[in-house]
Parts: structure tokens; C-alpha cells; sequence
């Protein structure tokens, strides 16, 4: 455990409510320096109402937060050294660019000379020198984000608060401002703490991301971690797609588990703390990381009839039905190298799991 | 969004909480003193005596209300009956008010339609056009008012002109002037409400209820008008209430004969002649009349804002 | 789109909407053309003149008009500059305070003027006035529309500040505002056209009242409706017309300066 004073921001045992209704309960979150930590989850989970308890907008019911090891839940918003950046930007509509972005400094007290100064170094940093003198409704939406970024940043924040700040934007546009977001955060080494919905993105960006879920932490990790070791149901099925099946498990030796889903398949998965022998739990396998073959492996396959194939382009979507079992989604990525093979519906197959695809929930 | 707007949360935004006593303190103070301790006064008046050089004396009574209500012949001992000259006037005032807001959603529902269904550009202009009259002196548009339709008048001249009529028509001094001149004063009043409602209708509506065989008046009817009935009944309520305590309309356009509540009331106060808790208590008949109508409104608002 | 195929026309409406434009300006126009009529008589066209503008300025009731109208002014003006900071401080409170105990009661007081009826009103100011022993005049007739005119200014001020999300302000105190100073900096800015509306309507109110000036005016007080009043029932007079098309002038361009000012959305 990292003490508080190495933590950008610690979060204790914070709780939320609204009268009866509990919004977060009980959060303890650990955000490293100069880290791109998200926070994510559907909508209601709780990841904005923790933003904005860190921001200052929210009091904390319970709990307390540390800011560098600095108590700050009781500090008014103007007097956290934290930056947001807002949802739909919040960009002063009747100020200029310049203005905008030299607000935060105006305000920690720097003249109005000093103040424009920098804001026009801010907004060159975000490429948008040119438009300095313009109102903000006379950008587009991809350059007010931008302007929003440069007034965040231009106070020198010890941490920068992104509220779904992608949201508004298309895809395109949206994808390279992912990137142009990561290249900032390594350039200035500020910790961000990004907010989002969107899984995608979120694997796209970030050290560690904390998955959320009505008001509490589900996993919190690396991308790669949330991905291929989902700690429950949810986790698994909200980030990317997934089969999920029922199992239960007969053994666990030497940390291996031998379950058996309807239809007595018998498949073997690596053992999870937590889940014993006689449990009923669900599996989680990708769909990329089975296969398609004439032949099956002892422990790794399911004996099933292909029921339907569907072309998506990158990838062929093939949907089996497991002799006496659930249902089965296989994804064959749509290259001639290595091993596609494609079998026509009502045609006989095995679904083979690669190694270690399979990984047991805790409910 | 997600957390922010949380079930049960605090939706009202809080940012001046702290001040916010301090903000309401002026408020509180000006409207207590000068609108809500008269108002109080006024309730005391009515049941107080009155005196004879226009005030009253601190001796409470039921007189004022009785007078309204009942006759008890010259020196007050005969055996009550009841006295139909206020409540004549009332119900005048009721019936005038009630035409002029008939006359004014008859006129105002088509052009708040018309409005609404204007190209988004135009739109603006027109509800500017309406609303223009609205800021122009009221005193002034009864004046107008009085002076168009008088009998030697603009109106009578252009109608024997053309040769629509042979005799000058007698409109002033009558409740048709009245009724004319509540329906000018408070027109505006109809139609910027209904045209609200009617703006935000949406006409996907009207174009299913064509795809299912319904005729244009049908879907009127049927489809436009409960969408947009709070809109309707709101101008409807705009009108009635100011037209019932109007002073200005009927004191100028109806003469003598077309007494309406408003001159009822302003009689007690003038001069000497006058009789305080009487009017007093007329107003607050009026008072209470207008509150229930607001009541029943409110709760109708309600209601509909709940089934939509 | 043809009126046959599209939904939203009814034959009839347009024409009852010039109807009702017609019989809105009919009487303004009437009026405002006999104002310029030579004649001594009302009926009678006799030419263009200006001769009862001359009237009112220099005219035997002319010094009457010219207290009236500078009563009504000076009233409008300082009723409507306190209404319309009472009222932006109330709407402050009630839109940005959060929910609390008062705010349902703050809220009924400050719409009240404008629940009860005017005559009522009047009445009530009349006999409070009376029964504290104040003296009716100008300062009577002043602090009566100041309370009055606090809802007219309210209503278009709450109608914007509802208008303006509060992530602006909190965006300001994120960059370091202290709440005084977001709200100097950031929210007045936002409201201004709605504190114009709210003024610019209380000024209109306040110069048009009658009944209560009326009742609470006392003897030799006038505003201009009072004087107007006065003036009409003792017979309608061609000076009259050029007064009221004078006023209607000023109307229009209060008006139009509104119109700019709600047009102005500064928040996009």
C-alpha cells in the first residue's frame, strides 16, 4: 500500500448521499502522480458525482480525500488546486478565447497582462493562436474542447478533472483527441483523471482505470488486466463482448478448476480465490479467443452445430449452439493468414478455447 | 451527467445557499410592509364600523358584508331581504369578463396557431407585433378605444360611408363597448400562452392522426387541442381575472348603466361619500373569487403536468 | 408545402390573425392620425397640423402635463432601478439558493402583486397608508410601485437565470473565483438581458399604472393617466390625442429596445 504523501489524490472510505439514496459507498481509490487514471462506468454508477466531490462541487457525506496528502473535502472549489474539465466545457460565453483560457490565472491573482500571457502560450499549445479574439460560440466543437483543455491547464494544476470530455465530439474527431489528450498528459506530467462511459476509450488512454457500478468500485487496474481478467459478472460484460457461461465447478487442484456447463461439457480454467468446488458461477470466454476446428481438445472444447456466420468486416461473427448447451459467439478475425476457417451453418465443429481465454467470475 | 443528476439528489442548483437569506431580505422586507400587511389591514377593515367622513371606527362588526348581501330597509330594523344590487353588479362583472375571454380565444387561438406555425424567422416578429399593444399605456388604448367607437367616431363615420349603415351605431355606454374594451386590453394575455403551448407541440401528432384518417378539423380538435389545453386555459385565466376587477374599460366605455366591480369598489374611496369597509368587503369578495379561480387553475396545471 | 397536404394550416387562421392585428393597432392608428388633425373638432378632417403638440407645451394645461409627465418619469425610473435589483437579488436566492424552508413562501410573496387584483391592491395600499397615518403624495405613490413592480422585474430575471446552467459559475470557482466573484464576473454578465427585460417591463408597468396611483396619489399629486384621466372625462380633447401619441411613441421604442435586449442571447 502506497502511503498517502506518494498519492496525487487518496480516497477514503468516501460516501455520498442524497437523503436516502446512496450514491457512492464506501470508496477507497489510490490516484499515483502524473498518472492517466480513468474512471468508468455506466451512467449513474457514481464516477461523476467522485469527480466532483474531488473538484469541490459535491460535500463528502463520510470519508475524507487527500490531495497530496493534504486534507481537501472541506476546501471550497476556488481553493483546491485542481482543474476541470467540464462535460459540455462551460466555456464563458461572453468572454473571448483569451479571456477564457486567462481566467483561472486572473483569478489566483496574476494582472491581466500576465494572465493573457500565458493563456496565449496555453493556446498554442492546443493550436488555436488564431482564434484567440473569438467567442467560443464561434468555434466548433472540437475547438471549444480544446480551449476548455488549454483554460484548465492554464493554472498549473496539480490535477486535471476531465468530465466525459469527448462526449460531444464525433468519431473521428473523437478518436484523435483521444490520443492528442495522452501526448498532453505525458508532455505537462499532470495527473489526469478522466471520466467516461466508454470502455473503448478508456482502454484506449489510461494507466489504470476503476470500473464503477451502482455506487461502488468493481476492479480497478491496467487496461489489460480489466480486459483479460474480469474479477466479476460485470466487469466482464461491460467491457467488451463476452460469453458468459454457467458452470459449476467439480475439482480445483493445483490451481486449476474443472467445471462442467449444460450439456456435461467438461472445460478446465485457471482457479480464482473464492470460488470452491460445488459453486455455480459463470465463465467468461472472449469471442477472439476461440477457434473454430474439425478437431477438439480434452478440457478446451465444446462439440456444438454452427448455426449462423455474420460478416462484419474486420471481423466473422459465427454463432454456435452447444450440443445440449447455451449458445456460443466465436469471432474469426477476417485475414488469410493464420487459421481462419469458416464453416457453413448446420455444419458440425468444435469451438477449441485458447490457453487461458477462460476466466472464472466471483458472482 | 451520470451522478449528477442522481435520484432524489438535489437537482436545485445551490451555489448561493450561503447568501441566500441575505439575497431575499429586500424582497421580504418591501412586499411584507406594503403588499402583504395591507392586504392584512384590508381584511381588518372590512369588519370594522364605518364613519361618516370617509375611515372607519375600531368597533368590529359584520355590517359591510350584511349590507352587500341583505336589505334591511331604511333604518337598518325591517326583516332582512336579500339585496340584489351588488350581487347584480358581481355577476354582471362575471358575465362581461367571461364574454370578453370568449371573444378573446376566438381571436386569439387562431393567431396564436398561425404564430406558432410561422417559419421559425417570422416568428419572433409576429409575437412582437402582438405583444407591441401590451406595452402601450392601457389608460391610453381605452381612450383610443373610447374614441373610435363613439357615436360621431372614425368607425361610425367609415360604416355610414360605405353605406353599411344609414343611422350611427350607439356602441359606447354600452356592455358591447365593455366587452370590446376588456377583449382589447388583455388580448395579448390569450395569445402568448396558448402560442407557447402550441410552439412546443409536436406536429408529428397532427401528421399520424392524418395518416389515420383523421380530417384536419378532427385532428384539431381531437389531437392539437388537449396537447396544448393548459396553454389554453392559462390565456383563458389571463384575461378572466383582470377583466373581473377592471376599472378603466367599463368607467370609461360603459357608462352609468354597465357598473362593474371595479367602480363599485373605487366609489367607496372617493370623497366623502364613501364607505371604507364597504369596500373593503367588496374587495375582498372579489379577493376571494379570484383566489379560488387561481386555485383550481393551479391544481389543473398540476394534473396535467402530471399525465404528461 | 400546399395548405392541402400540410397538416399544420387551417383555412380561416390567417385571417383571423390579421383580424386580431387590425383590431389591435386600429384604435393606436385612429388616434395617432386625428393627434395631427387641424380641426378644433374631434369628427372633422381639416388638414395636417401640429397645433395641439404646440398645445401641450405651451397650452393653458401645459405646466399641469409637464409636472404630470416628469411625476411619472422620475416615479417609473427609481421604482423600476429598485424593483429590478430587489428583484435580482430575490431571483439569485430562489434559482441559486438551493432548496430550503422559504423558498415556496418567497416565491408567493414576490408573484402576489400580480395575483391580486389591481383594484384590490389599491384598495389594501389606500387603507394601509391611512390607518399608519402616512401622508398621501409622491412618496406614497412611489413605495406602492416599487412593491408592485418587483414581480414584473422578477419574472423575466428568474426566466434567464433558470436559463443559464450553473456549470458556468462552478467552471469560474474550479478556476479559482471566489462566489462573489463568479457571480460578478460570470452570472450578472449572463443575466444582463434578462435584467434589461425585467427592468424595461417594471418602467412600462410603473407608467401605466392608474388605479393604484389613483387611489393612493392624494390631492394634487398627478402622474400622467391621472392627469389624462382627469382630463378625458371631462370630454375628449385633441390634446389629449397628441399626449397619448407622444406616450405611444416612447411604448414603442421601450418595446423595441426589449425585443433587442431578449434577442441578444449571450449565451450561445
Amino acid at each position: 500500500m502506497n502511503s498517502s504523501a506518494e498519492l496525487a489524490v487518496d480516497v477514503r472510505n468516501a460516501v455520498k448521499r442524497y437523503g436516502d439514496f446512496t450514491a457512492l459507498q464506501q470508496i477507497s481509490l489510490g490516484i499515483r502522480d502524473n498518472e492517466f487514471f480513468t474512471l468508468l462506468g455506466p451512467s449513474g454508477c457514481g464516477k461523476t458525482t467522485l469527480l466532483r466531490m474531488i473538484a469541490g462541487f459535491e460535500d463528502v457525506t463520510e470519508g475524507g480525500i487527500f490531495l497530496f496528502g493534504d486534507e481537501i473535502e472541506n476546501l471550497p472549489p476556488h481553493k483546491r488546486p485542481v482543474n476541470t474539465v467540464f462535460q459540455n466545457y462551460a466555456l464563458f460565453p461572453h468572454m473571448s478565447v483569451l479571456e477564457n483560457v486567462g481566467f483561472g490565472l486572473e483569478m489566483k491573482g496574476s494582472s491581466r497582462k500576465e494572465a493573457a500571457k500565458r493563456a496565449g502560450e496555453m493556446l498554442e499549445l492546443v493550436q488555436l493562436s488564431q482564434f484567440a479574439g473569438r467567442k467560443p460560440a464561434q468555434l466548433s466543437g472540437g475547438q471549444q474542447q480544446r480551449v476548455a483543455l488549454a483554460r484548465a491547464l492554464a493554472p498549473s494544476p496539480k490535477v486535471l478533472l476531465l468530465d466525459e470530455p469527448l462526449s460531444a465530439l464525433d468519431l473521428k474527431l473523437r478518436k484523435a483527441m483521444q490520443i492528442e489528450l495522452k501526448h498532453i498528459q505525458r508532455e505537462t506530467g499532470i495527473t489526469f483523471i478522466f471520466v467516461t462511459h466508454d470502455q473503448e476509450e478508456a482502454l484506449t488512454m489510461s494507466d489504470r482505470i476503476a470500473v464503477m457500478s451502482a455506487g461502488e468500485l468493481q476492479q480497478l487496474g491496467d487496461a489489460r488486466a480489466i480486459y483479460e481478467k474480469p474479477r466479476n459478472m460485470f466487469v466482464a460484460d461491460f467491457i467488451g463482448d463476452t460469453n458468459l457461461l454457467e458452470v459449476s465447478v467439480d475439482k480445483v487442484t493445483n490451481g486449476r478448476a474443472e467445471c462442467r456447463i449444460s450439456g456435461n461439457h467438461a472445460l478446465s480454467c485457471d482457479a480464482v480465490d473464492g470460488v470452491d468446488v460445488g459453486a455455480r458461477v459463470h465463465l467468461s470466454i472472449r469471442p477472439e479467443r476461440l477457434l473454430l476446428s474439425d478437431q477438439g481438445i480434452e478440457g478446451s472444447s465444446l462439440k456444438g452445430t454452427v448455426a449462423e456466420n455474420i460478416y462484419i468486416g474486420t471481423d466473422i461473427t459465427t454463432i454456435m449452439d452447444v450440443d445440449g448447451g447455451p449458445k456460443i459467439t466465436v469471432r474469426t478475425s477476417n485475414t488469410e493468414r493464420g487459421n481462419k476457417r469458416i464453416f457453413e451453418p448446420g455444419s458440425r465443429a468444435y469451438v477449441n478455447m485458447e490457453t487461458g481465454a477462460a476466466r472464472l467470475l466471483v458472482d | 451527467m451520470a451522478g449528477g443528476a442522481a435520484p432524489g439528489g438535489s437537482t436545485a442548483s445551490d451555489t448561493y445557499a450561503r447568501a441566500r437569506h441575505w439575497l431575499l431580505m429586500p424582497s421580504w422586507a418591501v412586499l411584507g410592509v406594503f403588499v402583504l400587511a395591507p392586504v392584512c389591514v384590508m381584511v381588518i377593515y372590512s369588519f370594522l364600523t364605518k364613519e361618516f367622513r370617509g375611515g372607519v371606527i375600531w368597533d368590529p362588526t359584520l355590517a359591510a358584508y350584511d349590507q352587500f348581501f341583505f336589505d334591511r330597509g331604511l333604518f337598518g330594523d325591517s326583516d332582512p331581504k336579500l339585496q340584489w344590487t351588488y350581487i347584480t353588479i358581481f355577476w354582471r362583472s362575471i358575465w362581461q369578463a367571461g364574454l370578453a375571454t370568449i371573444l378573446s380565444l376566438l381571436i386569439g387561438f387562431p393567431t396564436a396557431y398561425y404564430i406558432a406555425t410561422r417559419p421559425a424567422k417570422t416568428r419572433a416578429l409576429w409575437v412582437f407585433l402582438i405583444t407591441i399593444p401590451y406595452w402601450v399605456n392601457l389608460l391610453i388604448r381605452t381612450v383610443s378605444m373610447k374614441f373610435l367607437l363613439r357615436d360621431e367616431g372614425p368607425l361610425n363615420d367609415f360604416l355610414l360611408n360605405i353605406g353599411l349603415i344609414t343611422e350611427p351605431l350607439q356602441i359606447i355606454n354600452t356592455n358591447l363597448a365593455v366587452q370590446l374594451g376588456l377583449f382589447y386590453s388583455y388580448l395579448p394575455f390569450m395569445v402568448l400562452p396558448i402560442y407557447a403551448a402550441v410552439e412546443r407541440y409536436n406536429f408529428s401528432m397532427s401528421e399520424a392522426a392524418a395518416d389515420l384518417y383523421a380530417t384536419k378539423w378532427t385532428t384539431l380538435r381531437r389531437i392539437v387541442l388537449p396537447a396544448v389545453r393548459p396553454g389554453v386555459i392559462a390565456g383563458c385565466i389571463l384575461v378572466f381575472v383582470p377583466s373581473l376587477g377592471a376599472f378603466l374599460a367599463p368607467d370609461l366605455l360603459g357608462g352609468a348603466k354597465n357598473f362593474m366591480i371595479g367602480s363599485l369598489i373605487e366609489e367607496q374611496f372617493k370623497g366623502n361619500a364613501g364607505n371604507w369597509p364597504f369596500g373593503a368587503a367588496a374587495s375582498m369578495i372579489l379577493l376571494s373569487m379570484v383566489l379560488i379561480l387561481l386555485m383550481i387553475f393551479a391544481h389543473q396545471q398540476r394534473r396535467a403536468e402530471a399525465s404528461a | 408545402m400546399s395548405a392541402k397536404t400540410d397538416v399544420r394550416t387551417y383555412t380561416g387562421f390567417r385571417f383571423m390573425t390579421i383580424l386580431c392585428l387590425v383590431v389591435l393597432y386600429a384604435p393606436l392608428i385612429v388616434v395617432t392620425v386625428y393627434s395631427f388633425n387641424a380641426s378644433r373638432s374631434l369628427t372633422v378632417w381639416e388638414g395636417l397640423s401640429l397645433r395641439w403638440y404646440a398645445e401641450v407645451f405651451v397650452g393653458p394645461e401645459s405646466a399641469k402635463f409637464k409636472q404630470a409627465a416628469l411625476n411619472s418619469f422620475s416615479i417609473a425610473l427609481i421604482a423600476a432601478t429598485l424593483a429590478t435589483a430587489i428583484a435580482t437579488a430575490a431571483a439569485t436566492a430562489i434559482v441559486r439558493g438551493g432548496k430550503f424552508r422559504l423558498r415556496t413562501p418567497s416565491l408567493g410573496l414576490i408573484t402576489l402583486p400580480i395575483m391580486v387584483p389591481e383594484i384590490v391592491l389599491a384598495v389594501a395600499t389606500l387603507i394601509f397608508f391611512n390607518s399608519v397615518g402616512f401622508t398621501r403624495g409622491y412618496m406614497t405613490i412611489l413605495v406602492a410601485h416599487i412593491a408592485f413592480c418587483i414581480p414584473f422585474a422578477y419574472l423575466p430575471i428568474q426566466a434567464r437565470m433558470q436559463g443559464i446552467e450553473d456549470t458556468y459559475e462552478h467552471a469560474a470557482m474550479d478556476l479559482y473565483a471566489t462566489r462573489a466573484q463568479a457571480f460578478r464576473r460570470i452570472l450578472l454578465p449572463l443575466m444582463m438581458p434578462g435584467i434589461i427585460s425585467g427592468f424595461l417591463l417594471a418602467f412600462i408597468v410603473s407608467l401605466d399604472d392608474f388605479i393604484i396611483t389613483n387611489f393612493v396619489k392624494g390631492a394634487g399629486v398627478e402622474t400622467l393617466p391621472t392627469a389624462i384621466f382627469g382630463s378625458v372625462k371631462q370630454g375628449l380633447k385633441p390634446n389629449i390625442m397628441a399626449i397619448s401619441t407622444m406616450l405611444l411613441g416612447f411604448s414603442i421604442v421601450m418595446v423595441t429596445l426589449s425585443y433587442f435586449a431578449s434577442k441578444r442571447n449571450n449565451t450561445q
